[in-house]
């Protein structure tokens, strides 16, 4: 492995990372969408704040993680996919400051009006924002963003068949992982029934994704051949685990056994994108740019290792500590009915 | 003829995705400060309120930790739009120059990364740790915060005076040491004044809240503190933002003296240089302005026949738009002697008799010190920020070249200003309801509220 490629590595660590907390998160926000009514919806929204609650601002500082270290370590491949792609990656930046600001403010605020309207936009960007950034992969992964500024098609770019499954299978796996992750939360706070509603739909959206993927696998064919040749070629092995882990998540759920289903979807999803690089290496920027070529010069990569690695020395710890105080402490046990009551005053 | 159409794209395209990116920084630069100097000052009145059993020094740092956390995540989400601009509005800059001007932000990526999470800790850790665990829960946050901003100022301050590199005959970045590139000879003194300004604007901000409550009568503990330690805080920073202001006034005197001349208005170089106060720079000269004698070379040679560079030393296409960038300059500076002027009056009366100053006019200034430590926060940007152009990298790339040929991207800038008016009505308002009522949760916060909150609610309604 050269240096390129570690560093590179580590970024798709990030990418990943994103993917699965990130992701969850859209899908979190995705489920509040369809909820249904403020009266009956409100404790599946509960369940989903709470859920959320202290870690979602990490979770999305993943993104950022990844934005630095490619344009740091590969400048002109990051300048030639963010001009081209600059309307959707435009829209998906509106749609993480309207997530995260209406998650932010909804709390605070109490008047029903208002509090349907944050409600309202945070629902609506969790879907549209993974669904610009999965066009984005999409139009990277078929090869229509060159290198240079701006070289690329600026609407045909993430307006072709791959990029719409992209998105679709971005939206798709976003809900598939909130669904799966809220059955375990649900039932830590000791809301059996939510568990029972939500494990339902990480079925349904198991299944759906699932037919999606295999449907999408011939939208490749025709449109991005050469991610097709290596999805099906060199990726096989990755794209069969994906397979299996998606099978034993199904398995796990019916047996409600909500932790090993997290980590078999989890993996699942991990094993999508990662198959999706091992599609594409050693090319950054298909159909003609490499790694290799893209990276920049070897003291800059080499002082990127050394921070990476450093900043991971301190980071990790801190995350694992975020994530144990939170999953370990629940006092508030999920409120019951009652609070649907209450609700009704707002 | 297609490179005729990008060309025309990219001037088209220039001055939008300028005010865009002047937009979000300029939007994100206040709560960025919140970020760094909040967690110090609610963490201080934390520990005071453990220290002396005191309630309201205890109520005091909630509520500004709950503040605190609504700062936090508007700063996050623009802080995220900002990390995008910078390839979307700039790809000419991150193309040629990231591996050196892209490494301190992959820095800024963990201290921020290390910052929320110990922003989630200590809201979440509220009232649920030892006093002592979640007072060093706050440790981490605010070395973060200012690491974080020590970084994105390294970068702007590489930008001014770019360093830690060479180029080669075709121009490109040959032998680029990012570790020396982010500590040329503006990085100090910017990284240094911006920290402090962060201090100055969050100390004078909160301070102003309470002084408002004052002034409509409240004057129990809670507002007391609520003011004192902000404005202490605030008022200690500000003569030492004054000496560390001749100190980066030097820097730049030294390494961009066309910024210089364009603060100071002057065009012709010459000995015994006046300082000049306001005026209207026009037909290479500025007019109306308040002159004070030998003031500029004194304050850059500390010498009064010393000899200051003008813009005539320069090409007229490389030379900064001269009113923006001297007016910006002199409203910074005439705020902070304005904000220095209350620090005294108030050290003075502490010092003679141990209160805060009784007049409401006392309480008006300060009441009105928050916004004014924003503006001269703003003006200082645009100083450093327009005082650079038509630079994007100084003297390397110019800011027209590095813009995005795009077309279309100049719709933007409208999404954003769009987007931008939306946000700053809700942090507003939210905000104010944080002032209203204490019990309004903060977004990291999982229900710490009490089980009867609901009932609580409507009452305080």
């Amino acid at each position: 492995m050269t240096l390129a490629e570690v560093v590179l590595g580590i970024m798709f660590v990030g990418l990943l990372a994103y993917g699965l907390f990130g992701g969850a998160d859209f899908g979190a926000g995705i489920w509040d969408l369809l909820a249904g009514g403020t009266r009956r919806g409100a404790r599946q929204r509960e369940l989903i704040e709470h859920s959320l609650g202290p870690v979602w601002e990490a979770n999305h500082v993943w993104l950022i993680f990844v934005l630095v270290v490619l344009w740091t370590g590969f400048s002109g491949a990051f300048a030639s996919v963010v001009s081209t792609m600059y309307i959707p990656l435009t829209l998906a930046a509106f749609g993480m400051i309207a997530r995260g600001a209406a998650f932010a403010f909804r709390k605070s605020i109490t008047t029903l009006p208002m509090r349907r309207f944050l409600g309202a936009a945070f629902a609506l960007s969790s879907l549209i924002t993974p669904y610009f950034l999965g066009a984005v992969v999409g139009g990277v992964a078929s090869g229509r963003v060159p290198l240079g500024i701006a070289a690329g098609d600026v609407v045909t770019s993430w307006i072709n068949p791959t990029s719409v499954l992209g998105g679709v299978m971005a939206v798709l796996v976003c809900a598939y992982l909130a669904a799966v992750f809220l059955c375990a939360d649900a039932r830590r706070e000791g809301a059996d029934d939510l568990a029972d509603a939500f494990r339902i739909r990480a079925l349904v959206a198991a299944g759906v994704t699932g037919v999606a993927g295999l449907a999408g696998l011939l939208v490749l064919r025709s449109d991005a051949p050469l991610l097709w040749e290596g999805l099906t070629g060199r990726a096989l092995g990755v794209i069969a685990l994906s397979v299996a882990a998606g099978v034993a998540a199904v398995v796990f759920l019916i047996r409600q056994r909500y932790g090993s289903a997290r980590i078999a979807s989890a993996l699942a999803v991990a094993a999508i994108l990662v198959g999706w690089a091992v599609a594409q290496y050693p090319y950054i920027l298909l159909p003609e740019v490499t790694i290799e070529e893209a990276a920049v010069g070897r003291t800059t990569l080499v002082a990127m290792l050394v921070a990476l690695l450093a900043g991971a020395a301190i980071l990790v710890p801190a995350l694992i500590y975020l994530f144990r105080l939170f999953q370990r402490t629940q006092p508030d046990r999920m409120p019951s009915d009652t609070a649907v009551d209450s609700e009704a005053v707002y | 003829m297609e490179s005729m159409t990008v060309l025309a794209d990219a001037a088209e395209n220039l001055h939008p995705a300028r005010m865009q990116m002047a937009l979000s920084l300029g939007w994100h630069i206040i709560f960025s400060c919140f970020g760094i100097a909040l967690p110090l000052i609610t963490v201080f009145t934390e520990w005071r309120g453990h220290k002396r059993a005191n309630p309201a020094l205890s109520g005091l740092a909630h509520t500004w930790a709950k503040a605190m956390g609504v700062l936090f995540a508007a700063g996050a989400v623009s802080g995220t739009l900002l990390s995008f601009e910078m390839g979307i509005l700039w790809p000419g800059l991150m193309d040629r120059f990231g591996e050196i001007y892209g490494f301190p932000f992959v820095l800024e990526g963990y201290a921020f990364f290390i910052e929320a999470i110990f922003v989630g800790i200590y809201l979440f850790g509220w009232n649920r740790m030892s006093p002592r665990a979640h007072m060093l829960s706050a440790v981490p946050m605010i070395i973060s915060g200012m690491a974080g901003a020590f970084f994105v100022v390294a970068a702007n301050a590489w930008m001014n005076n770019p360093t830690g590199f060479r180029l080669d005959a075709e121009g490109n970045v040959v032998d680029a040491r990012p570790w020396a590139a982010m500590f040329g000879p503006s990085t100090w003194p910017q990284t240094v004044h911006m920290m402090l300004a962060a201090y100055m604007v969050t100390g004078y901000a909160v301070a102003s809240v309470y002084a408002i409550g004052m002034l409509r009568g409240r004057r129990d503990h809670h507002h007391r503190f609520g003011l004192l330690i902000p404005l202490t805080l605030a008022a200690v920073m500000t003569p030492i933002q004054i000496g560390v202001g001749d100190w980066i006034a030097n820097t730049v005197a030294e390494n961009q003296p066309a910024k210089l001349a364009a603060m100071e208005g002057l065009y012709r170089t010459e000995s015994g240089v006046a300082l000049s106060l306001g005026g209207l720079y026009y037909d290479n000269d500025l007019h109306y302005a308040l002159q004070v004698p030998d003031g500029l070379s004194l304050l850059i040679h500390h010498d009064p026949s010393g000899v200051v560079e003008g813009l005539e030393d320069f090409p007229a296409d490389e030379r900064p738009p001269v009113n923006v960038v001297h007016l910006a300059y002199n409203v910074m500076v005439g705020l902070g002697s304005a904000l220095m002027l209350l620090a005294l009056v108030l050290a003075w009366v502490w010092w003679r008799r141990r209160r805060i100053p009784a007049s409401p006019w006392f309480l008006r200034a300060v009441a009105v010190s928050g916004v004014a430590a924003i503006a001269a926060l703003e003006c200082g940007w645009i100083t450093t920020e327009v005082g650079r152009q038509p630079w994007i990298v100084y003297g390397i790339l110019r800011t027209a070249d590095a813009v995005s040929p795009a077309p279309g991207l100049f719709l933007g800038f409208y999404g954003v200003a769009a987007v931008y008016l939306v946000l700053t009505v809700l942090t507003v308002i939210v905000l104010r309801r944080l002032a209203r009522s204490h019990d309004t949760p903060a977004p990291q916060e999982v229900d710490a509220t009490p089980p009867d909150r609901h009932s609580e609610e409507v009452a305080v309604r």
